[in-house]
């Protein structure tokens, strides 16, 4: 398996953290999973060689946890939250629209690969619900035509410029470059 | 009488106008100054605090922090450890991440006087995998602190030392159990360890004392050293002091999260006075008070019995005391402080359905009944709401859950037990209803399609 040296030197970083090596399995995964989709056999030997484990410690922990991969997702990763807070305001429509939208149904990539879609047990945001995580941001309250448009948007890969729907992350208060105060939307409501 | 106001005390600044989650900005808020005091202390006075203050842990279980530091096995002579559980994946809560995003730092202080306390020689946060962006926010505001002596090598000149290093998990709840969570901090599956003797304090992360807390219980250390312990224990009620972060979600015109003095408001005025109330023309069916975990409520039951005071209560729903004890009193639990209102319009067994694939999915698999039990217990609500299910299948329900609770490594067993036993007791009619219903034709796409809700 080949690594690009930024990965590798990550690595080198994360396992120096921890006291015993084996520790670093969980974070040396999500690295290895960030550049290449997924966790192959292959990346399996090359962990266990890394951490000085057997294989088997590594195929137990990537057999066991959700968001750990044996293929790759689609181009565009659409998560959304099935759990009760969610499912009360909609989340199994939302889901279905968007299925329907991206012509790809929950846990599945479509044909093109451009995307996939997973129903996901609750995601930590069940006030703004249904909440839909895209790649690696947050959106609330995706529901009814709100959730068609944001399909819409989503299909046609313009739901960054979108001013309709900022993303938890983006809603965020920007962090000062040390004196010049900044502004901050929203008080936790919208 | 006037509903309380809201008493920000943690979350004082995380939506505050101007405020962002990097350190100059914490600095100019006073930050860290708590912890300048604590590394002039001495460790065990700042126990000593922590104890007298009476906090209990927010993580669900309640229990004292005080008392679960002075569990600590300090006579092995092995290095001590400070996990800080932000793996906030209770079904309902979302309070952890309002702290992670907005004001990071407050939770670096807090662990860092914390670790200083209890002398530990590393500290971990164990972040949920699915918090991408609270990752890298907890990662800078590490680096931040490091850069100016807050955390790391020699912290402020007082000869002490420890690293924050964040862990990220891989999307399982279980990994919020702290034993399930000090393996997967191990690099191994997390499978929770029996107690005894694996009591974190005794045997924790690598076989060491370990110290795990939740994220809103950290934080509050930083504040019983500003307040000074009784002004912290006057806060709040007796047993039941300093501030509660509420989070309320589900049917109800305002959800949102909301800090308060323990036991300050009753569930129903945080429900109509806060919350706004329900949605228009709904009339409320039922509320589980803290996380999916927590027996359900319902709407017209009454609660009565004896404090252990030795006076009486008799109360409704809306009645309850929103603290540790008054949902407890009730016959559920006050547990991660997740509230989730549930109005007429729900159809209960596709409630139940809705939390029983949870518990399925998320079983560890390491215990027979909790293993076998979360998979009969969403097939059998499954069938009840795609048809062709049973009269007295509500009563098998009861009977899975009976087997489960109780008999399993882990409180896994009973969270998934209880929202079953509580479900069919409180709602029996309209399990048999449901259960009566006729299959319908086969439905070219299959039980996959149903819509639990
Ligand atoms: C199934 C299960 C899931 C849990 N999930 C969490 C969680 O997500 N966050 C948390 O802080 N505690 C969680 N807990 C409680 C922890 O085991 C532990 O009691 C807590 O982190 C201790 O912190 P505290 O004393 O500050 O509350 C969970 C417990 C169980 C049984
Ligand atoms: S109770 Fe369930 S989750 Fe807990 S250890 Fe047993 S099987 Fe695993
Ligand atoms: S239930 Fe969807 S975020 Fe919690």
């Amino acid at each position: 398996m080949e690594l690009s040296t930024d990965t590798l030197t990550k690595i080198d970083e994360v396992v120096a953290r921890y006291p015993e090596k084996q520790s670093a399995t969980l974070m040396v995964i999500h690295l290895i999973q960030d550049e290449k989709g997924c966790i192959s056999d292959g990346a399996v030997e090359w962990i266990a060689e890394r951490l000085e484990v057997e294989p088997v410690n590594i195929y137990e922990v990537v057999t066991f946890y959700p968001m750990i991969r044996r293929e790759p997702w689609g181009k565009t990763h659409v998560r959304v939250c099935r759990t009760l807070p969610c499912a009360l305001r909609g989340s199994y429509k939302t889901c279905r629209t968007l299925e329907e939208k991206l012509g790809v149904k929950e846990g599945h990539v479509s044909e093109d690969g451009d995307f996939s879609i997973e129903f996901m047990e609750c995601l930590a945001d069940c006030g703004k619900g249904p909440v839909v995580i895209v790649d690696e941001k947050t959106y609330e309250d995706v529901q009814g035509e709100a959730a068609e448009k944001f399909a819409e948007l989503l299909k046609n890969h313009t739901l960054d410029k979108d001013r309709n729907f900022t993303s938890y992350e983006d809603g965020l208060a920007k962090p000062r470059k040390k004196t010049v105060a900044s502004s901050k939307k929203g008080t936790g409501k919208k | 009488m006037a509903v309380a106001k809201e008493k920000r005390i943690i979350l004082k600044y995380a939506d505050a106008r101007g405020y962002s989650n990097d350190l100059p900005c914490y600095l100019e808020h006073g930050g860290y100054d708590m912890l300048k005091k604590a590394v002039k202390s001495k460790p065990e006075d700042i126990c000593e605090e922590v104890l007298k203050s009476g906090v209990r842990g927010r993580g669900g279980a309640g229990f004292p922090t005080g008392m679960k530091w002075k569990f600590l096995d300090r006579k092995s002579g092995k290095p001590i450890y400070l996990i800080c559980n932000a793996d906030e994946s209770e079904p309902g809560t979302f309070k952890d991440r309002q702290i992670i995003y907005k004001d990071p730092h407050q939770l670096i202080e807090g662990m860092m006087i914390s670790a200083y306390a209890i002398q530990a020689k590393q500290a971990f946060i164990y972040i949920r995998a699915e918090f991408f962006e609270g990752a890298r926010i907890l990662d800078r505001a590490i680096a931040e602190a490091k850069a100016k002596n807050l955390c790391g090598d020699n912290i402020l000149g007082s000869g002490y030392s420890c690293e924050i290093v964040v862990h990220r998990g891989a999307g399982a709840y279980i990994c919020g159990e702290e034993t399930g969570l000090i393996e997967s901090l191990e690099g191994k599956r997390p499978n929770p360890r029996i107690k005894p003797p694996y009591f974190p304090a005794v045997l924790g992360v690598y076989q060491c004392p370990t110290i795990v807390n939740n994220v809103e219980t950290l934080c509050n250390v930083k504040h019983i050293l500003e307040m000074g312990s009784d002004a912290f224990g006057q806060l709040g009620i007796p047993n039941n002091t300093g501030t509660r972060i509420w989070c309320v979600s589900g049917q109800v015109q305002k959800p949102g999260y909301f800090e308060f003095e323990c036991g300050a408001l009753t569930l129903g005025e945080m429900i109509y006075d806060v919350c706004g109330g329900l949605n228009p023309g709904r009339s409320l069916k039922a509320v589980i008070p803290g996380g999916s975990s927590a027996k359900v409520l319902r709407a017209d039951e009454r609660f009565t019995g004896t404090h252990k005071d030795g006076t009486d209560f008799d109360w409704g729903i809306t009645d309850i005391p929103l603290d540790f004890d008054g949902p407890i009193a009730a016959g559920s639990m006050s547990g991660s402080g997740g509230i989730i209102v549930m109005d007429d319009s729900v159809d209960i067994v596709e409630a139940l359905a809705n939390i029983n694939a949870f518990y399925a999915h998320e079983s560890c698999g390491q215990c027979t009944p909790c293993r076998e039990g979360s998979l009969w217990m969403r097939k059998i609500t499954t069938r009840m709401c795609s048809g062709g299910a049973r009269e007295e299948d509500s009563d098998l329900l009861v009977s899975v859950a009976d087997q489960i609770e109780g008999r399993t490594i882990c409180a896994f067993g009973e969270a998934a037990a209880w929202p079953t036993q509580s479900f069919v007791a409180k709602f029996k009619d309209e399990f048999i209803a449901k259960a009566n219903q006729p299959a319908p034709d086969d439905d070219a796409e299959g039980p996959a399609r149903l819509q639990l809700i």
